[in-house]
Protein backbone atom coordinates (compact mmCIF):
# COMPACT_ATOMS: atom_id res chain seq x y z
CA UNK A 1 0.00 0.00 0.00
CA UNK A 2 1.18 3.17 -1.09
CA UNK A 3 0.85 6.49 0.87
CA UNK A 4 -1.21 8.83 -1.21
CA UNK A 5 0.61 11.92 -2.15
CA UNK A 6 -1.12 14.90 -2.38
CA UNK A 7 0.61 18.24 -3.46
CA UNK A 8 -1.28 21.99 -3.17
CA UNK A 9 -1.92 21.45 -6.85
CA UNK A 10 -4.27 18.64 -6.48
CA UNK A 11 -5.97 20.29 -2.99
CA UNK A 12 -6.94 23.54 -5.64
CA UNK A 13 -7.98 21.18 -8.40
CA UNK A 14 -10.50 20.00 -5.73
CA UNK A 15 -11.20 22.89 -4.69
CA UNK A 16 -12.34 24.32 -8.02
CA UNK A 17 -14.71 21.79 -8.66
CA UNK A 18 -16.12 21.68 -5.20
CA UNK A 19 -16.06 25.96 -6.14
CA UNK A 20 -14.26 26.86 -2.83
CA UNK A 21 -11.89 29.29 -3.36
CA UNK A 22 -8.35 29.00 -1.12
CA UNK A 23 -5.67 31.18 -0.45
CA UNK A 24 -2.01 30.15 -0.31
CA UNK A 25 -1.71 28.60 3.63
CA UNK A 26 -4.99 26.61 3.46
CA UNK A 27 -3.70 25.08 0.40
CA UNK A 28 -0.78 23.80 1.84
CA UNK A 29 -2.24 23.18 4.64
CA UNK A 30 -4.68 21.25 3.44
CA UNK A 31 -2.31 18.83 1.38
CA UNK A 32 -0.75 18.26 4.09
CA UNK A 33 -4.02 16.91 6.34
CA UNK A 34 -5.11 15.17 3.71
CA UNK A 35 -2.17 13.20 3.34
CA UNK A 36 -2.86 11.86 6.77
CA UNK A 37 -6.45 11.30 6.31
CA UNK A 38 -6.16 9.71 2.75
CA UNK A 39 -3.80 6.98 4.35
CA UNK A 40 -6.38 5.94 6.36
CA UNK A 41 -9.10 6.12 4.06
CA UNK A 42 -6.78 3.38 1.87
CA UNK A 43 -7.20 0.74 4.82
CA UNK A 44 -10.36 0.70 3.11
CA UNK A 45 -8.91 -1.63 0.78
CA UNK A 46 -8.56 -4.45 3.62
CA UNK A 47 -12.65 -4.71 3.48
CA UNK A 48 -14.25 -7.46 1.41
CA UNK A 49 -17.03 -7.25 -0.68
CA UNK A 50 -20.29 -7.19 1.18
CA UNK A 51 -23.24 -8.50 -0.37
CA UNK A 52 -25.55 -5.56 0.63
CA UNK A 53 -29.08 -6.66 1.60
CA UNK A 54 -31.67 -3.40 1.32
CA UNK A 55 -35.31 -3.50 2.52
CA UNK A 56 -36.09 -0.33 0.30
CA UNK A 57 -39.15 -0.03 -0.92
CA UNK A 58 -40.00 2.97 -3.09
CA UNK A 59 -41.83 5.62 -1.11
CA UNK A 60 -44.76 7.15 -3.59
CA UNK A 61 -47.38 10.19 -3.46
CA UNK A 62 -49.92 10.91 -6.36
CA UNK A 63 -48.54 13.91 -8.10
CA UNK A 64 -51.20 16.58 -7.82
CA UNK A 65 -50.86 20.23 -7.04
CA UNK A 66 -50.93 21.13 -3.62
CA UNK A 67 -49.72 24.53 -1.66
CA UNK A 68 -46.14 25.65 -1.44
CA UNK A 69 -43.82 27.97 -0.18
CA UNK A 70 -45.25 31.54 -0.97
CA UNK A 71 -43.03 33.22 -3.76
CA UNK A 72 -41.85 36.43 -0.93
CA UNK A 73 -41.21 33.67 1.72
CA UNK A 74 -39.18 31.51 -0.79
CA UNK A 75 -37.02 34.91 -1.99
CA UNK A 76 -36.50 36.88 1.47
CA UNK A 77 -33.71 35.34 2.25
CA UNK A 78 -32.21 36.12 -1.00
CA UNK A 79 -29.73 38.99 -0.89
CA UNK A 80 -30.56 40.19 -4.25
CA UNK A 81 -33.59 39.97 -6.04
CA UNK A 82 -36.14 41.60 -9.12
CA UNK A 83 -39.28 41.29 -10.42
CA UNK A 84 -40.32 37.96 -8.18
CA UNK A 85 -36.93 36.33 -9.09
CA UNK A 86 -33.31 35.55 -7.76
CA UNK A 87 -30.63 37.36 -8.47
CA UNK A 88 -27.11 35.87 -10.09
CA UNK A 89 -23.83 37.58 -9.44
CA UNK A 90 -22.90 40.22 -11.48
CA UNK A 91 -20.13 39.38 -13.51
CA UNK A 92 -17.96 40.82 -15.33
CA UNK B 1 -20.89 32.50 34.02
CA UNK B 2 -21.16 32.89 30.39
CA UNK B 3 -20.56 29.43 28.27
CA UNK B 4 -21.68 30.76 25.18
CA UNK B 5 -24.22 27.79 24.81
CA UNK B 6 -27.25 29.86 22.60
CA UNK B 7 -26.29 31.34 18.81
CA UNK B 8 -29.84 33.22 19.61
CA UNK B 9 -31.91 33.11 22.49
CA UNK B 10 -35.39 33.75 21.65
CA UNK B 11 -38.40 32.50 23.09
CA UNK B 12 -41.01 30.51 21.29
CA UNK B 13 -44.30 29.84 22.89
CA UNK B 14 -46.25 26.63 22.63
CA UNK B 15 -49.80 25.30 22.75
CA UNK B 16 -51.44 25.78 26.14
CA UNK B 17 -52.17 22.34 26.65
CA UNK B 18 -50.06 19.15 26.33
CA UNK B 19 -47.60 16.65 27.44
CA UNK B 20 -44.62 19.42 27.46
CA UNK B 21 -46.57 22.37 29.02
CA UNK B 22 -44.14 24.57 31.12
CA UNK B 23 -41.45 22.69 29.98
CA UNK B 24 -38.36 24.19 28.35
CA UNK B 25 -36.39 22.73 25.54
CA UNK B 26 -33.57 24.36 23.30
CA UNK B 27 -33.11 23.68 19.62
CA UNK B 28 -30.04 22.52 18.17
CA UNK B 29 -28.69 26.07 15.54
CA UNK B 30 -29.69 23.64 12.53
CA UNK B 31 -33.51 22.76 13.04
CA UNK B 32 -35.14 25.51 11.20
CA UNK B 33 -37.76 27.79 13.14
CA UNK B 34 -39.93 29.73 11.32
CA UNK B 35 -39.04 33.68 11.72
CA UNK B 36 -36.44 32.42 14.01
CA UNK B 37 -32.96 32.72 12.61
CA UNK B 38 -31.12 29.36 12.39
CA UNK B 39 -27.49 29.87 11.17
CA UNK B 40 -26.00 26.06 11.62
CA UNK B 41 -23.12 27.71 13.52
CA UNK B 42 -21.89 29.10 9.91
CA UNK B 43 -21.20 32.33 9.05
CA UNK B 44 -22.90 31.73 5.67
CA UNK B 45 -26.30 31.67 7.06
CA UNK B 46 -25.56 34.09 9.89
CA UNK B 47 -28.96 36.17 8.89
CA UNK B 48 -30.50 32.78 8.10
CA UNK B 49 -34.34 33.09 8.82
CA UNK B 50 -36.38 30.09 7.81
CA UNK B 51 -39.97 30.76 6.00
CA UNK B 52 -40.87 27.00 8.25
CA UNK B 53 -40.62 25.15 10.93
CA UNK B 54 -39.02 21.63 11.26
CA UNK B 55 -41.32 18.97 11.47
CA UNK B 56 -40.05 18.50 14.82
CA UNK B 57 -40.54 22.03 15.83
CA UNK B 58 -44.13 21.92 14.97
CA UNK B 59 -44.03 18.54 17.16
CA UNK B 60 -43.01 20.76 20.29
CA UNK B 61 -45.17 23.58 20.12
CA UNK B 62 -48.15 21.08 19.68
CA UNK B 63 -46.99 19.27 22.70
CA UNK B 64 -46.64 22.65 24.38
CA UNK B 65 -42.70 23.32 24.99
CA UNK B 66 -41.79 26.86 25.36
CA UNK B 67 -38.33 26.67 22.73
CA UNK B 68 -35.69 28.79 24.61
CA UNK B 69 -33.85 29.78 21.59
CA UNK B 70 -31.01 27.89 19.35
CA UNK B 71 -28.24 26.47 20.60
CA UNK B 72 -24.79 26.94 19.50
CA UNK B 73 -22.92 24.08 17.01
CA UNK B 74 -19.73 22.89 15.28
CA UNK B 75 -20.76 24.87 12.04
CA UNK B 76 -22.54 22.60 9.93
CA UNK B 77 -22.29 19.81 12.95
CA UNK B 78 -18.98 19.04 11.66
CA UNK B 79 -17.22 18.58 14.49
CA UNK B 80 -16.81 16.68 18.10
CA UNK B 81 -16.32 20.15 20.45
CA UNK B 82 -18.49 22.74 19.31
CA UNK B 83 -15.29 24.67 18.89
CA UNK B 84 -15.59 25.44 15.14
CA UNK B 85 -18.57 27.31 15.23
CA UNK B 86 -18.59 30.46 13.95
CA UNK B 87 -20.05 32.19 16.94
CA UNK B 88 -17.40 31.23 19.00
CA UNK B 89 -16.84 28.14 21.37
CA UNK B 90 -19.01 26.58 24.28
CA UNK B 91 -17.55 26.20 27.57
CA UNK B 92 -18.46 22.96 29.00
CA UNK B 93 -20.71 23.47 32.55
CA UNK B 94 -19.71 20.21 33.74
CA UNK B 95 -15.82 20.57 33.33
CA UNK B 96 -14.54 24.29 32.33
CA UNK B 97 -12.05 24.79 30.44
CA UNK B 98 -12.92 21.56 28.44
CA UNK B 99 -15.09 21.17 25.19
CA UNK B 100 -18.85 20.57 25.76
CA UNK B 101 -18.29 17.41 22.71
CA UNK B 102 -19.86 18.04 19.48
CA UNK B 103 -21.16 18.78 17.11
CA UNK B 104 -24.72 19.52 19.64
CA UNK B 105 -22.28 20.79 22.24
CA UNK B 106 -24.84 24.21 23.16
CA UNK B 107 -28.06 21.87 23.42
CA UNK B 108 -25.92 19.66 26.43
CA UNK B 109 -24.66 22.40 27.77
CA UNK B 110 -27.61 24.20 28.52
CA UNK B 111 -29.16 21.16 29.72
CA UNK B 112 -26.26 20.70 31.78
CA UNK B 113 -26.43 24.41 33.21
CA UNK B 114 -30.08 23.76 33.91
CA UNK B 115 -30.96 26.30 31.43
CA UNK B 116 -33.24 24.51 29.64
CA UNK B 117 -35.33 21.41 31.01
CA UNK B 118 -34.73 19.75 27.81
CA UNK B 119 -32.68 19.79 24.52
CA UNK B 120 -33.06 18.33 21.04
CA UNK B 121 -29.40 17.53 19.10
CA UNK B 122 -28.40 16.02 15.81
CA UNK B 123 -26.28 12.95 15.82
CA UNK B 124 -24.86 11.87 12.55
CA UNK B 125 -21.75 10.26 13.96
CA UNK B 126 -22.42 10.72 17.78
CA UNK B 127 -23.50 14.66 17.57
CA UNK B 128 -25.73 13.88 19.96
CA UNK B 129 -24.24 11.19 22.46
CA UNK B 130 -20.54 12.80 22.52
CA UNK B 131 -22.00 16.16 24.34
CA UNK B 132 -24.62 14.38 26.64
CA UNK B 133 -21.34 11.91 27.82
CA UNK B 134 -18.88 14.99 28.02
CA UNK B 135 -21.26 17.17 29.75
CA UNK B 136 -22.84 14.40 32.09
CA UNK B 137 -26.21 14.29 30.67
CA UNK B 138 -28.69 11.84 28.77
CA UNK B 139 -28.79 12.04 24.80
CA UNK B 140 -30.47 9.66 22.45
CA UNK B 141 -29.47 8.88 18.49
CA UNK B 142 -33.11 7.32 17.35
CA UNK B 143 -33.15 4.61 14.85
CA UNK B 144 -32.57 5.86 11.51
CA UNK B 145 -36.41 6.48 10.35
CA UNK B 146 -38.03 6.83 13.59
CA UNK B 147 -37.76 10.89 13.50
CA UNK B 148 -38.51 13.20 10.56
CA UNK B 149 -35.52 15.63 9.43
CA UNK B 150 -37.88 17.81 7.47
CA UNK B 151 -36.72 21.24 8.09
CA UNK B 152 -33.37 19.83 9.26
CA UNK B 153 -30.54 21.33 7.30
CA UNK B 154 -28.89 18.84 6.16
CA UNK B 155 -25.28 17.39 6.43
CA UNK B 156 -25.26 13.91 5.61
CA UNK B 157 -28.54 12.49 5.07
CA UNK B 158 -28.20 8.50 5.43
CA UNK B 159 -26.29 9.05 8.63
CA UNK B 160 -28.29 11.47 10.45
CA UNK B 161 -31.47 11.56 12.99
CA UNK B 162 -33.05 14.45 15.58
CA UNK B 163 -32.62 13.14 18.96
CA UNK B 164 -33.35 14.41 22.69
CA UNK B 165 -31.30 15.61 25.62
CA UNK B 166 -32.15 15.72 29.04
CA UNK B 167 -30.72 15.59 32.77
CA UNK B 168 -32.31 12.04 33.10
CA UNK B 169 -33.11 8.78 30.61
CA UNK B 170 -36.87 9.16 31.83
CA UNK B 171 -37.16 13.09 30.37
CA UNK B 172 -35.08 11.82 27.36
CA UNK B 173 -37.56 9.29 26.07
CA UNK B 174 -40.50 11.62 27.09
CA UNK B 175 -39.53 14.03 24.46
CA UNK B 176 -38.37 11.75 22.02
CA UNK B 177 -42.10 10.11 21.98
CA UNK B 178 -43.22 13.89 21.11
CA UNK B 179 -40.52 14.10 18.31
CA UNK B 180 -40.62 10.40 17.09
CA UNK B 181 -43.14 9.14 14.35
CA UNK B 182 -43.77 9.28 10.63
CA UNK B 183 -44.03 12.19 8.54
CA UNK B 184 -45.14 12.23 4.96
CA UNK B 185 -42.61 15.08 4.07
CA UNK B 186 -39.96 12.75 4.88
CA UNK B 187 -39.99 9.81 2.79
CA UNK B 188 -37.50 7.85 5.15
CA UNK B 189 -39.29 7.95 7.81
CA UNK B 190 -41.04 4.68 9.35
CA UNK B 191 -44.12 4.14 11.47
CA UNK B 192 -42.62 2.12 15.01
CA UNK B 193 -46.01 0.79 15.42
CA UNK B 194 -45.78 -1.27 12.51
CA UNK B 195 -41.90 -2.17 13.11
CA UNK B 196 -43.17 -4.17 16.26
CA UNK B 197 -42.79 -1.21 18.63
CA UNK B 198 -45.04 1.70 20.15
CA UNK B 199 -44.32 5.50 21.28
CA UNK B 200 -43.97 5.07 25.10
CA UNK B 201 -40.37 5.05 25.57
CA UNK B 202 -40.84 7.03 29.16
CA UNK B 203 -43.01 3.60 30.25
CA UNK B 204 -39.49 1.27 29.93
CA UNK B 205 -37.87 3.74 32.00
CA UNK B 206 -38.20 1.31 34.96
CA UNK B 207 -34.55 0.45 35.54
CA UNK B 208 -35.62 -3.13 35.47
CA UNK B 209 -32.38 -4.55 33.89
CA UNK B 210 -32.87 -8.63 35.96
CA UNK B 211 -33.59 -10.33 32.60
CA UNK B 212 -30.77 -8.36 30.44
CA UNK B 213 -28.26 -9.61 28.81
CA UNK B 214 -25.89 -7.05 27.86
CA UNK B 215 -23.12 -7.83 25.52
CA UNK B 216 -19.35 -5.98 25.56
CA UNK B 217 -18.34 -5.33 22.33
CA UNK B 218 -14.43 -5.49 23.34
CA UNK B 219 -13.19 -3.72 20.03
CA UNK B 220 -15.12 -0.56 21.86
CA UNK B 221 -13.85 -0.89 24.88
CA UNK B 222 -10.40 -1.86 24.77
CA UNK B 223 -9.39 1.51 22.26
CA UNK B 224 -10.27 3.87 25.20
CA UNK B 225 -8.01 5.70 27.73
CA UNK B 226 -7.47 4.07 31.19
CA UNK B 227 -9.28 6.26 33.16
CA UNK B 228 -12.49 5.88 30.69
CA UNK B 229 -12.58 2.09 30.94
CA UNK B 230 -12.43 1.98 35.00
CA UNK B 231 -15.58 4.41 35.08
CA UNK B 232 -17.55 1.70 32.37
CA UNK B 233 -16.20 -1.16 34.19
CA UNK B 234 -17.91 0.10 37.48
CA UNK B 235 -20.61 0.80 35.63
CA UNK B 236 -20.77 -2.54 34.30
CA UNK B 237 -20.31 -3.91 37.51
CA UNK B 238 -23.35 -1.66 39.01
CA UNK B 239 -25.75 -3.26 35.92
CA UNK B 240 -24.60 -7.10 37.05
CA UNK B 241 -25.47 -5.99 40.37
CA UNK B 242 -28.61 -4.94 39.22
CA UNK B 243 -29.14 -8.57 37.78
CA UNK B 244 -27.85 -7.77 34.25
CA UNK B 245 -26.19 -10.55 32.35
CA UNK B 246 -23.04 -9.52 30.41
CA UNK B 247 -21.33 -11.29 27.55
CA UNK B 248 -18.64 -10.38 25.20
CA UNK B 249 -19.42 -10.44 21.82
CA UNK B 250 -17.43 -9.21 18.32
CA UNK B 251 -17.81 -6.42 15.81
CA UNK B 252 -14.42 -7.47 13.83
CA UNK B 253 -15.61 -5.06 11.23
CA UNK B 254 -15.53 -1.46 13.55
CA UNK B 255 -11.85 -0.99 12.99
CA UNK B 256 -12.80 0.32 10.02
CA UNK B 257 -15.92 2.39 10.55
CA UNK B 258 -14.40 5.25 11.22
CA UNK B 259 -13.03 5.59 7.59
CA UNK B 260 -16.42 4.37 6.37
CA UNK B 261 -18.35 7.07 8.42
CA UNK B 262 -15.82 9.76 7.31
CA UNK B 263 -15.78 8.94 3.39
CA UNK B 264 -19.88 8.51 3.39
CA UNK B 265 -20.17 11.86 5.66
CA UNK B 266 -17.93 13.89 3.60
CA UNK B 267 -19.18 12.22 0.22
CA UNK B 268 -23.02 13.54 1.17
CA UNK B 269 -21.79 16.68 2.91
CA UNK B 270 -19.69 17.70 -0.64
CA UNK B 271 -23.32 17.15 -2.48
CA UNK B 272 -25.18 18.93 0.20
CA UNK B 273 -23.69 22.03 0.69
CA UNK B 274 -23.48 22.73 -2.77
CA UNK B 275 -26.29 24.75 -1.85
CA UNK B 276 -24.47 27.40 -0.40
CA UNK B 277 -23.86 29.87 -3.67
CA UNK B 278 -24.73 33.50 -1.71
CA UNK B 279 -27.72 33.19 -4.17
CA UNK B 280 -30.71 31.89 -2.56
CA UNK B 281 -29.64 32.59 0.87
CA UNK B 282 -26.04 33.58 2.60
CA UNK B 283 -24.16 36.59 1.55
CA UNK B 284 -23.87 37.71 -1.96
CA UNK B 285 -20.44 38.00 -3.46
CA UNK B 286 -20.50 41.55 -3.71
CA UNK B 287 -20.61 41.39 0.02
CA UNK B 288 -17.35 39.39 0.36
CA UNK B 289 -15.03 39.94 -2.20
CA UNK B 290 -16.55 43.13 -3.89
CA UNK B 291 -17.01 42.56 -7.91
CA UNK B 292 -15.52 39.24 -9.11
CA UNK B 293 -13.55 38.97 -11.55
CA UNK B 294 -14.48 35.71 -13.66
CA UNK B 295 -17.74 33.59 -14.47
CA UNK B 296 -20.25 32.51 -11.81
CA UNK B 297 -18.29 29.90 -10.83
CA UNK B 298 -15.21 32.07 -9.68
CA UNK B 299 -18.30 34.27 -7.86
CA UNK B 300 -19.26 31.25 -6.10
CA UNK B 301 -16.23 30.08 -4.85
CA UNK B 302 -15.31 33.30 -3.30
CA UNK B 303 -18.46 33.70 -1.54
CA UNK B 304 -17.58 30.09 -0.37
CA UNK B 305 -14.46 31.10 0.70
CA UNK B 306 -15.45 34.18 2.80
CA UNK B 307 -18.74 31.70 4.41
CA UNK B 308 -17.16 28.65 5.17
CA UNK B 309 -15.30 27.66 8.03
CA UNK B 310 -11.71 25.30 8.10
CA UNK B 311 -13.13 22.07 9.09
CA UNK B 312 -16.11 22.73 6.41
CA UNK B 313 -14.21 23.61 3.69
CA UNK B 314 -11.90 20.11 4.82
CA UNK B 315 -14.67 18.10 4.67
CA UNK B 316 -16.40 19.10 1.33
CA UNK B 317 -13.03 18.55 -0.08
CA UNK B 318 -11.85 15.63 1.14
CA UNK B 319 -16.15 14.40 -0.12
CA UNK B 320 -15.61 16.07 -3.53
CA UNK B 321 -12.33 14.02 -4.03
CA UNK B 322 -13.71 10.61 -2.72
CA UNK B 323 -16.51 11.02 -5.45
CA UNK B 324 -14.13 12.46 -8.31
CA UNK B 325 -13.29 10.03 -11.41
CA UNK B 326 -11.14 7.19 -10.61
CA UNK B 327 -11.99 7.64 -6.33
CA UNK B 328 -15.24 6.36 -6.46
CA UNK B 329 -14.80 2.73 -6.49
CA UNK B 330 -11.84 2.98 -3.97
CA UNK B 331 -13.37 4.82 -1.28
CA UNK B 332 -16.83 5.45 -1.72
CA UNK B 333 -17.69 1.83 -2.44
CA UNK B 334 -15.53 0.46 -0.06
CA UNK B 335 -17.21 2.38 2.23
CA UNK B 336 -20.55 1.38 1.82
CA UNK B 337 -19.33 -2.61 1.91
CA UNK B 338 -17.63 -1.43 5.08
CA UNK B 339 -21.06 0.07 6.31
CA UNK B 340 -23.13 -3.58 5.51
CA UNK B 341 -20.32 -5.36 7.14
CA UNK B 342 -20.79 -3.45 10.22
CA UNK B 343 -24.79 -3.61 9.98
CA UNK B 344 -24.28 -7.31 9.61
CA UNK B 345 -21.76 -7.47 12.40
CA UNK B 346 -24.27 -5.60 14.57
CA UNK B 347 -27.08 -7.70 13.97
CA UNK B 348 -25.00 -10.68 14.84
CA UNK B 349 -24.35 -9.04 18.28
CA UNK B 350 -27.94 -8.53 18.86
CA UNK B 351 -28.78 -11.92 18.48
CA UNK B 352 -26.67 -12.50 21.74
CA UNK B 353 -27.47 -9.48 23.95
CA UNK B 354 -30.59 -7.23 24.39
CA UNK B 355 -28.28 -4.54 24.13
CA UNK B 356 -24.69 -3.70 23.77
CA UNK B 357 -23.01 -1.28 25.99
CA UNK B 358 -19.40 0.80 25.26
CA UNK B 359 -17.61 4.01 26.56
CA UNK B 360 -19.50 6.51 24.62
CA UNK B 361 -16.08 8.22 24.16
CA UNK B 362 -12.67 6.67 24.50
CA UNK B 363 -11.42 9.66 25.60
CA UNK B 364 -13.12 11.99 28.72
CA UNK B 365 -13.84 15.56 27.32
CA UNK B 366 -10.35 17.20 25.73
CA UNK B 367 -8.87 20.71 26.96
CA UNK B 368 -10.41 23.72 24.68
CA UNK B 369 -8.02 23.96 21.74
CA UNK B 370 -6.27 20.92 22.03
CA UNK B 371 -7.35 19.14 19.25
CA UNK B 372 -8.17 21.69 16.65
CA UNK B 373 -5.00 21.34 14.34
CA UNK B 374 -4.93 17.17 13.42
CA UNK B 375 -8.08 16.40 12.33
CA UNK B 376 -7.51 12.87 11.72
CA UNK B 377 -6.55 12.39 15.91
CA UNK B 378 -9.99 14.45 15.95
CA UNK B 379 -12.10 11.85 13.89
CA UNK B 380 -10.90 8.37 15.46
CA UNK B 381 -12.35 9.90 18.67
CA UNK B 382 -15.84 8.99 17.23
CA UNK B 383 -14.60 5.64 17.10
CA UNK B 384 -17.63 3.97 19.53
CA UNK B 385 -20.01 6.19 18.18
CA UNK B 386 -20.34 6.58 14.32
CA UNK B 387 -20.64 2.78 13.64
CA UNK B 388 -24.01 3.30 14.85
CA UNK B 389 -25.08 5.85 12.39
CA UNK B 390 -23.55 3.45 9.75
CA UNK B 391 -25.77 0.48 11.31
CA UNK B 392 -28.83 2.75 11.59
CA UNK B 393 -29.52 1.90 14.76
CA UNK B 394 -30.60 3.01 18.25
CA UNK B 395 -28.04 4.63 21.07
CA UNK B 396 -28.95 5.96 24.56
CA UNK B 397 -25.37 7.68 26.16
CA UNK B 398 -25.63 7.85 30.19
CA UNK B 399 -23.57 9.48 32.67
CA UNK B 400 -21.93 6.30 33.85
CA UNK B 401 -19.66 8.41 36.61
CA UNK B 402 -16.29 10.23 36.45
CA UNK B 403 -12.33 10.13 36.17
CA UNK B 404 -10.50 11.13 39.58
CA UNK B 405 -10.41 15.05 37.52
CA UNK B 406 -14.15 15.27 37.81
CA UNK B 407 -14.46 14.71 34.09
CA UNK B 408 -18.01 12.99 33.19
CA UNK B 409 -17.73 9.89 31.30
CA UNK B 410 -20.51 8.70 29.27
CA UNK B 411 -21.83 5.39 28.44
CA UNK B 412 -23.52 4.00 25.55
CA UNK B 413 -26.11 1.33 25.25
CA UNK B 414 -27.11 0.25 21.46
CA UNK B 415 -30.39 -1.37 20.73
CA UNK B 416 -32.19 -3.59 17.25
CA UNK B 417 -33.69 -1.21 14.85
CA UNK B 418 -36.86 0.38 16.85
CA UNK B 419 -35.24 -1.08 20.33
CA UNK B 420 -35.43 2.04 21.55
CA UNK B 421 -37.52 0.74 24.74
CA UNK B 422 -34.12 -1.80 25.57
CA UNK B 423 -31.90 1.10 25.70
CA UNK B 424 -34.19 3.38 27.80
CA UNK B 425 -34.39 0.05 30.31
CA UNK B 426 -30.84 -0.20 30.28
CA UNK B 427 -30.14 2.75 30.24
CA UNK B 428 -32.30 4.01 33.03
CA UNK B 429 -30.71 1.29 35.80
CA UNK B 430 -27.62 4.08 35.73
CA UNK B 431 -29.12 7.37 35.30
Amino acid sequence: MSDPAVDPDEVRHVADLARIALDEDEATRFARQFQDVLAAFETLDDVPEVEQETDLTNVMRPDEERACLDRDDALRNAPETEDGYFTGPRVS
Amino acid sequence: MDYNGYVTEQRIEGADDGPLTGTTVAVKDNISTAGVRTTCGSAMLADYVPPYDATVVERLKAAGATITGKTNMDEFGMGTTTETSAFGLTDNPAAPGHVPGGSSGGSAAVVAAGDADLALGTDTGGSVRCPAAFCGVVGIKPTYGLVSRYGLVAYANSLEQIGPIAPTVEAAAELLSVIAGPDERDATTRDAASEGSDYDYAAAADGDVSDMTVGIPSELVDGADQVVREVFRDAVEDLESQGAETVTVDLPSVEHAVEAYYVIAMSEASSNLARFDGVRYGTAASETAGEVEGDWNESFAAVREAGFGEEVKRRILLGTYALSAGYHDKYYEKAQDARAWVQQDFDAALEEADVLASPTMPVPPFEQGESLDDPMTMYLADANTVPVNLANLPAISVPAGETDEGLPVGLQFVGPAFGEHAIVRAGSALA
